[in-house]
């Protein structure tokens, strides 16, 4: 569904990507993992339209989207979370999820100001399914609380619930469970694996290996901009190449 | 509405605020909810001093030369206003903070300059390229402005208006594409990645909004009965900020509550008319300072309520709720 | 011809000093803060105003109009910071709302002179006395030139002033610490600089810059009142823009281009569409090089 075919992307001198290619199926948890400056972010980065990719091509359901702007790939069904926080302070909860179902709204700003019936029923429905949300991911209590003033924990989980809320088919998550306690982390990585059975596909970078373990089908690793293995959990953790990486050459 | 209009002034008068004063503050308060779009969707644009200006130069031609009703020459002065706003708007909405200011603060330079010049752009045009050998040509007047004009705007005018322009916009707010404009202040990438089409949604507001202060430049010009060039430049464009910043951008009466402030006042205090500017600049400079969210704004009050507590009783500060 | 040629560029020497000088001052702020000061054009007005009040009031010498103008609007500038800019930047204000406290701080200012200048004046408007510098211009024969003395100022103060800046921000160790601040706040202030002083002194400098050109304008123009400010803001904006924001080089190379197309276009297309065209390219550079002449583009980081 997700396909990455030599993606590259460079800043300046700077190979953050160089040659990427990567898969994501559907309904499967797929893990990327790799030291700090690997280019894990750029990557999430360029998928979601934020930035683009200085050549290659990204496809998803086989259309190309690497020069689409980002509010059509989210359109698109392409949702993501990031990794320094960055929900709509000043909105509460509650908006903040509104916020995320902007792409399904369909009643036009006539059909609003006019109170149209149609406008109505839809606000009515993207309310409802809001809450459902919210209480899936136990923020029901904090609902008309400001994003900014939310305890750590209750902020990374809203930061799911909202790109949950766009109702997407491709979730992109940026270290979910980065500062997070082990019963957090073990917490949210049960509301990870809820994903596939909704349907969903995911491709998550996580630094917490036993998260990976909990919850990837499949890990690609990334080292300075490049693919240097691909395989399940324990095969990548094993790999030699891989353990150079990460502690760097005797 | 006669009734009303006149029970409001029988209780306003004593203080200072007739008739015109009353009108002036209904025009601004309506300027002030043009700025309030912009910064609430985040754009700094200064423009809509100019956007004004085209308002009230277009209306009054339809109105003195051609003989418009009121009604008709507002309604096709604001659609002019659209139709300028969106090819302006398209490449200098890509700007942000401090470029989208200045970017702005030059296109209303250039619409007064305009203004002041057309006239003899006219002439040059038809000496140059139709011989007509005319040694001076008026339409605008240039510095002298266009003068005695009508003076159509009625008080009543401005209420319903206001009044329709509220209901309008309460619902607005309410809509998802109120919830856009929000998000795009925050944060226009996040709001992108959630599906936002954020240069729709600032091209939108910026429209609407220099056709509100495209409405209200025609309901001004009719009231002052003249419109120079001078009336529109960098110094209005300050006061509609001023009429946002000091009622808030944080619920729709904030802008109204700054336009009527901010105008009244100066009638109020006439004794201290000297130092209106003064005041005025202290007023936006302690307001943006001290009252972020502006006069309308009770979380604000709060907040600043407990930090001058705190400072009186000498209490320790309390830790905010939440982190990040 | 060539007389006519040389007498425009000497025009535009002078009067590019001056928006110079007063783009400097912009930028100076800008580079190191990240904020513009819109004020800034108050302070070039009270410049303007402090040097009149001085040679004209006090009847001293033009020098020591110079000296007071820059004392006092640099440290105008510095309250500035401490009132309009510090409260904000502590609080992690948005940079619009600098914008905003720096134009309720412009509006103080000029509408305090104007009640000063009524005090004094009794009207808002007056000139530098008549005997300051010799009306007598200098005149080149061969070279067919005619320099006035006042422009001959402007362009030697200008000079100077500029020299001692580059030799400050590329020599000193307050310019050092300076540009430090300017790259990074976090890492200078871990390199034990106080950001905090930094920030007075790069304010009280670039008001000194700002109310300087204030004096030299007033030289030249002759005329003083309160709202002199108002077309300088526009220009310094727009010199700062062309050169590139925040680029010392730039604002200066800025000046001097704007000062051109309005001299040039007051020959070509007539003085009314002077400040017109300043605008547009204002408009032009915005839309096609935000980053101005010697810019960097803005990084993309999401
Ligand atoms: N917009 C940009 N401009 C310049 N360099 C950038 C930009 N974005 C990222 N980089 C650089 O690209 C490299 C990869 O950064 P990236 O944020 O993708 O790493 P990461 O794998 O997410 O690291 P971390 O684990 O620390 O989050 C880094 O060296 C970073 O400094
Ligand atoms: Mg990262």
């Amino acid at each position: 569904m997700l396909v990455l075919e030599n993606v590259s992307r460079h800043f300046g001198g700077l190979q953050a990507l160089s040659g990427v290619n990567l898969r994501v199926e559907p309904q499967r948890v797929v893990g990327l993992i790799g030291p700090n400056g690997a280019g894990k972010t750029t990557l999430i980065n360029n998928i979601s339209g934020l930035d683009h990719p200085s050549s290659g091509h990204i496809l998803f359901d086989g259309q190309p989207i690497h020069r689409r702007a980002p509010h059509r790939i989210a359109r698109a069904g392409v949702a993501r979370t990031y990794q320094n926080i960055r929900l709509f302070g000043e909105a509460t909860t509650f908006e903040n999820v509104l916020i995320g179902q902007h792409g399904q709204g369909r009643a036009s700003m006539l059909e609003a100001i006019a109170f149209w019936p149609s406008f109505r029923r839809e606000e009515r429905t993207l309310r409802e399914r809001a809450r459902e949300l919210l209480a899936q991911f136990d923020l029901m209590d904090v609902a008309d609380v400001p994003a900014a003033n939310l305890p750590y924990g209750a902020q990374r989980r809203l930061e799911m619930a909202r790109a949950l809320a766009t109702n997407p088919r491709l979730v992109l998550l940026d270290e979910p469970t980065a500062g997070m306690n082990p019963s957090e982390t073990r917490a949210l990585g049960e509301q990870i694996l809820r994903l596939p059975q909704m349907g969903l596909a995911v491709l998550v970078i996580e630094h917490d290996m036993s998260l990976i373990h909990q919850v990837c089908d499949e890990v690609y690793v990334l080292n300075f901009g490049q693919i240097i293995a691909h395989g399940t959990p324990a095969e990548v953790r094993d790999d030699p190449v891989v353990i150079e990486a990460y502690l760097g050459k005797e | 509405m006669d009734f009303l209009i006149e029970a409001i002034l029988s209780v306003v008068r004593p203080i200072g605020i007739t008739e015109p004063v009353l009108q002036f503050m209904l025009v601004n308060a309506i300027l002030g909810i043009s700025m309030y779009l912009l910064l609430r969707t985040g754009m700094f644009s200064l423009a809509n001093a100019g956007f004004m200006a085209i308002g009230a130069y277009v209306s009054v031609l339809l109105t003195k030369e051609l003989d418009f009703a009121l009604g008709a020459a507002l309604v096709v002065a604001v659609i002019v206003c659209a139709l300028i706003a969106l090819p302006i708007g398209l490449p200098v909405l890509r700007l942000r903070d401090i470029y989208l200011a200045i970017a702005t603060i030059g296109f209303g330079e250039v619409v007064r300059i305009f203004f002041l010049n057309v006239d003899n752009m006219i002439l040059s045009y038809l000496n140059t390229f139709q011989d007509a050998g005319l040694r001076r040509y008026e339409l605008v007047g240039g510095g002298r402005g266009v003068r005695n004009v009508e003076r159509l705007t009625e008080t009543w005018h401005l209420i319903v208006f206001l009044i329709v322009i509220i209901f309008l916009l309460t619902r607005l707010q309410r809509s998802r594409f109120g919830r856009a404009m929000v998000a795009v202040r925050q944060d226009e990438r996040v709001a992108a990645n959630m599906g936002i089409n954020v240069v729709y949604v600032k091209n939108m507001v910026f429209v609407l909004s220099a056709m509100l202060a495209g409405a209200a430049g025609v309901f001004n010009g009719h009231l002052t009965r003249i419109v120079t060039p001078e009336m529109f430049g960098f110094d209005r464009a300050v006061d509609i900020l001023a009429y946002a910043v000091l009622g808030g951008t944080s619920v729709w009466a904030g802008p109204i509550v700054g336009g009527f402030v901010l105008t009244a006042l100066p009638e109020v205090l006439r004794r201290f008319n000297e130092y209106r500017g003064v005041f005025n600049g202290l007023v936006l400079l302690l307001v943006i300072v001290y009252l972020p969210g502006g006069l309308i704004n009770p979380q604000g009050w709060r907040k600043l309520w407990a930090s001058a507590r705190r400072r009186l009783t000498g209490q320790p500060a309390q830790p905010e709720a939440g982190g990040g | 011809m060539d007389g006519i040629l040389l007498q425009q560029i000497v025009n535009v020497i002078s009067l590019g000093s001056i928006y110079a000088l007063f783009a400097l001052g912009y930028s100076l702020v800008f580079s190191v803060l990240g904020v513009l000061n819109l004020a800034h054009s108050a302070l070039f007005m009270w410049g303007a105003f402090i040097g009149l009040l001085v040679t004209d009031r006090l009847e001293m010498p033009l020098w020591v109009g110079l000296i007071a103008a820059m004392i006092v609007t640099g440290l105008l500038s510095v309250l500035l910071e401490l009132i309009a800019f510090r409260p904000l930047r502590k609080r992690g204000a948005a940079r619009i709302a600098q914008l905003i406290s720096s134009i309720g701080a412009a509006i103080l200012l000029v509408n305090i002179a104007q009640l000063l200048f009524i005090r004094v004046y009794n009207r808002v408007e007056a000139a530098y006395p008549r005997g300051l510098v010799p009306r007598q211009p200098i005149i080149i024969e061969e070279l067919g030139l005619r320099i006035t003395p006042a422009r001959l100022i402007v362009v030697i103060a200008a000079l100077v002033v500029m020299i001692l800046l580059q030799y400050l921000v590329t020599r000193t160790s307050l310019g050092q610490q300076m540009r430090a601040v300017a790259f990074n706040q976090r890492t200078a202030s871990l390199l034990g600089i106080n950001v905090n002083y930094i920030f007075l002194m790069t304010f009280f400098l670039a008001g000194a810059l700002g109310g300087l050109a204030g004096v030299l304008y007033a030289l030249i123009t002759n005329v003083v009142d309160p709202f002199i400010g108002q077309n300088i803001a526009l220009i310094g904006l727009t010199a700062i823009v062309l050169g590139g924001m925040g680029s010392i080089n730039g604002a200066v190379l800025g000046g001097f281009i704007v000062a051109g197309i309005q001299i040039i276009s007051i020959d070509t297309v007539g003085s009314s569409y002077r400040d017109a065209l300043v605008f547009l390219l204002l408009f032009a550079i915005l839309l096609i090089r935000p980053q101005g002449i010697l810019g960097q583009p803005e990084s993309t980081r999401a």
